[in-house]
């Protein structure tokens, strides 16, 4: 068994409780997101109902909140394949949601005078979305990191106005709206806009599922292949790992897990528009794999979820609470405009003091912070002394120390 | 090189001119005029995109970063000569009296300039130096974080519609050539920022910061070993960029009349093409690389396919990642890791 090596060798009879849970998790890792996603799931059928969050909105609204929430938490998933494990940056990722969100449109609506059933079409659109990450990522992902960041960032813009200017075939600003409510499925019952239960547990099913398949891919061969790049690309090609194939694979994942977004997001809005996939989205799950702490499935998720909410509930509740309470300058701010500058100060302030999130993976953690570790001791003032006479100072030295530091690039 | 240009201008003519008769649906006497005018209008475009274009290429060469923030840096250059030209000195209509118009337009630059640079390089010092040698996801972020502050500062500050940009360059100040109406500011605005690259051009290649500039992106570990600051020389660089967005910005508001808090992120993507293509790095390549997105750009608009620009533009860079990642005058060496 490969994965008891995962367990702590520390671990023995005098471990704690919780080192024993911690331990049991990682041994049967489905099981334990099985477990907890219920769990999970049985509270927020449960927590609604009580105070706190029963003043804010009705429960069918929770539901609905905590459906649309899963859809960020499925791209901030997806998109921690790419950003958190093999270390890409992906700026576009909205245009594979957008690409999922229209094929299901295609088959679903009034416009196209389709109405192929739901299930299949998510693996449908997952699939397009998938070739379109293929056919973006194939050129571009043999140049450096950075070329691929503009070049997603450039796809990401496009897409959207691809589907602004083609008015004949997308219906241009309006969108092709009327899309289709999937037909009812056994146990969740029917999906409805006024009851959200079904897109809700329908929604809990994908995340575990994703979940599970991610966690599994995260410790297989092609996971541990990931690390390898992100760390060190050179070293990891020098062991025999195709390069290409394995960012490949994290950007075709990463564009499926959005395809499924798309379609879940597209049947339940039943519109999809341009406008909906424009950079904010890309740049809002960005923020949250970045809260959340790359690299780590659950801590994205998390993040992804906190985020959601703040979006949604927090601002504006802060923006009720305050015209509550009528102070002059206060009641006239609307939280709500400045969340994306709030996110571009938590991106830059996370970048600068905690880059490895709220909840860090430890792998990660050591990775952002190693540049510390190495360059730290060099700048000891024996160290230095040594130098002599050299121009600059004890700074330049230690950069010069750190440009080895392993992952730094490349 | 001179000669060079003048002929690829010539050949741009002559290309619209074709295309404008067998595409455009004009007669092949109104499309000369036409195209002499688009062509004008082309190299000031041009001209406002290779000034964006050389902070792109002048950062990535020196630590390379691709700032995602330098189109919103160049949208606050165009706000900060609204609040010059319209705030301060109040002036909202066309000048016409020729002395005060020259000390409105060097007083506009005179002000975004500075603010502009001084704006940039404080971003440098505050949030990109402490990161230079975190491995590289985290500067990329925190870039694109910055891009979005600016952007949602201007958003807060300005709200999001267009806001109007004084005109005070007179946009009836024509010269008739040939049945065409040569418009005076597009060919101030070529000037200008010939004037500004010229400027730079000499700095770097002739001045001792210019060196260390160069010297700093060639190999940063050796030349600290020889004196040169880094720290300083890398702010500078990012000043530098500053200023010369910043410019961009004075003459964009008098082009074309208004300005938007999301103006950068479009035209930031173009610049960056355009650096692109001419090759990340080189100087000379940023400026004709920002000519080249200037043409493409004025061709697809001059036949009627404005909205098509962008596509256009990311198409080009797909092709000029794949075919030639080093751009038309990038080094074979190259960035291919």
């Amino acid at each position: 068994m490969t994965a008891t090596t995962a367990v702590p060798p520390a671990a023995g009879r005098f471990r704690s409780p919780r080192a024993r849970l911690q331990a049991y998790a990682i041994r049967h890792r489905s099981a334990t997101i099985v477990v907890s996603m219920a769990l999970i799931t049985v509270a927020m059928i449960i927590l609604p109902q009580v105070p706190p969050l029963s003043l804010i909105q009705r429960q069918s609204s929770w539901f609905d909140t905590f459906a649309n929430a899963g859809v960020f938490i499925l791209l901030a998933m997806g998109l921690n394949v790419v950003v958190g494990l093999a270390g890409l940056l992906d700026l576009g990722y909205a245009a594979f949601f957008a690409i999922g969100a229209y094929t299901y449109a295609y088959s679903n609506s009034p416009f196209s005078q389709q109405d192929l059933p739901f299930l299949p079409m998510l693996v449908v659109g997952a699939a397009v979305a998938a070739v379109f990450g293929i056919a973006l990522g194939a050129p571009t992902l043999r140049l450096r990191g950075d070329y691929l960041a503009i070049m997603t960032l450039g796809f990401g813009e496009i897409v959207p106005i691809v589907f602004l200017n083609l008015d004949k075939w997308t219906e241009g600003t309006n969108g092709i709206g009327g899309i289709f409510r999937p037909e009812p499925l056994p146990i969740i019952g029917e999906f409805s806009a006024l009851s959200p239960f079904a897109y809700y547990i329908l929604m809990v099913g994908i995340v575990t599922v994703a979940m599970i398949l991610l966690y599994r891919m995260q410790d297989s061969r092609i996971g541990r292949a990931w690390n390898a790049i992100r760390e060190d690309e050179l070293a990891a090609a020098a062991n025999g790992i195709n390069t290409v194939t394995t960012k490949l694979l994290a950007f075709a994942i990463g564009a499926t897990t959005a395809g499924f977004a798309g379609v879940f997001n597209a049947s339940k809005l039943t519109i999809v528009s341009p406008e909906q996939f424009l950079f904010a989205v890309s740049f809002s799950v960005l923020a949250m794999v970045i809260l959340g702490g790359m690299g780590n499935i659950w801590g994205v998720a998390a993040g992804a979820f906190i985020v959601y909410l703040i979006q949604v509930v927090v601002l504006k509740g802060l923006n009720s609470m305050v015209e509550g309470l009528g102070i002059p300058v206060l009641d006239k701010i609307n939280f709500v405009d400045y969340q994306y500058l709030l996110f571009g100060l938590a991106l830059v302030f996370m970048m600068l003091l905690r880059p490895e999130g709220l909840f860090p993976s430890q792998r990660r953690r050591r990775e952002l912070h190693i540049a510390d570790e190495l360059a730290g001791p060099i700048d000891e003032p024996g160290v230095i002394g040594a130098l002599g006479e050299a121009p600059g100072s004890a700074d330049e030295f230690g950069e010069a120390a750190g440009e080895d530091v392993p992952g730094r690039d490349r | 090189m001179t000669a060079i240009a003048v002929a690829a201008v010539a050949v741009y003519l002559i290309v619209l001119w074709m295309a404008l008769f067998l595409f455009g649906g004009r007669t092949i006497d109104n499309a000369f005029p036409e195209a002499l005018q688009q062509t004008v209008n082309a190299l000031s475009i041009g001209a406002i995109y290779a000034l964006i274009a050389l902070g792109y290429t002048m950062v990535y060469g020196i630590i390379e970063l691709i700032n995602f923030a330098h189109g919103d840096i160049f949208m606050l250059g165009a706000f900060m000569s609204v609040v010059f030209i319209g705030g301060i000195t109040g002036h909202n209509e066309a000048v016409t009296d020729i002395p005060l118009l020259i000390i409105l337009l060097l007083g506009a630059l005179l002000f975004s300039m500075p603010i502009i640079g001084l704006l940039n390089a404080g971003i440098e010092r505050a949030v990109y130096r402490p990161l230079r040698h975190a491995p590289r996801l985290a500067p990329l972020i925190t870039a694109v974080g910055v891009s979005f502050i600016l952007q949602n500062v201007a958003l807060t500050i300005a709200g999001s519609g267009d806001r109007k940009a004084p005109q005070i360059f007179p946009l009836e100040w024509q010269i008739p050539v040939g049945g065409a109406q040569i418009s005076i500011l597009s060919i101030f605005i070529f000037l200008l920022s010939m004037v500004l690259m010229i400027a730079l051009q000499t700095f770097v290649s002739r001045t001792r910061l210019g060196r260390a500039m160069r010297a700093t992106a060639q190999d940063q570990e050796a030349s600290a070993l020889m004196g040169v600051d880094a720290n300083q020389t890398i702010a500078l660089t990012f000043m530098i960029g500053g200023v010369l967005a910043a410019a961009a910005g004075v003459v964009w508001g008098l082009r074309f009349g208004f300005v938007r808090f999301d103006l950068g992120f479009n035209s930031g993507l173009k610049a960056f093409t355009a650096a692109v293509l001419g090759g990340i790095g080189n100087i000379t390549g940023a400026v004709l690389g920002g000519f080249i997105i200037g043409f493409i750009e004025n061709f697809s608009a001059a036949l009627g396919y404005s909205r098509w620009s962008e596509f256009l533009v990311f198409v080009i860079l797909t092709l000029v990642l794949i075919f030639r990642p080093t751009g038309i005058l990038g080094q074979a060496a190259g960035d291919r890791a």
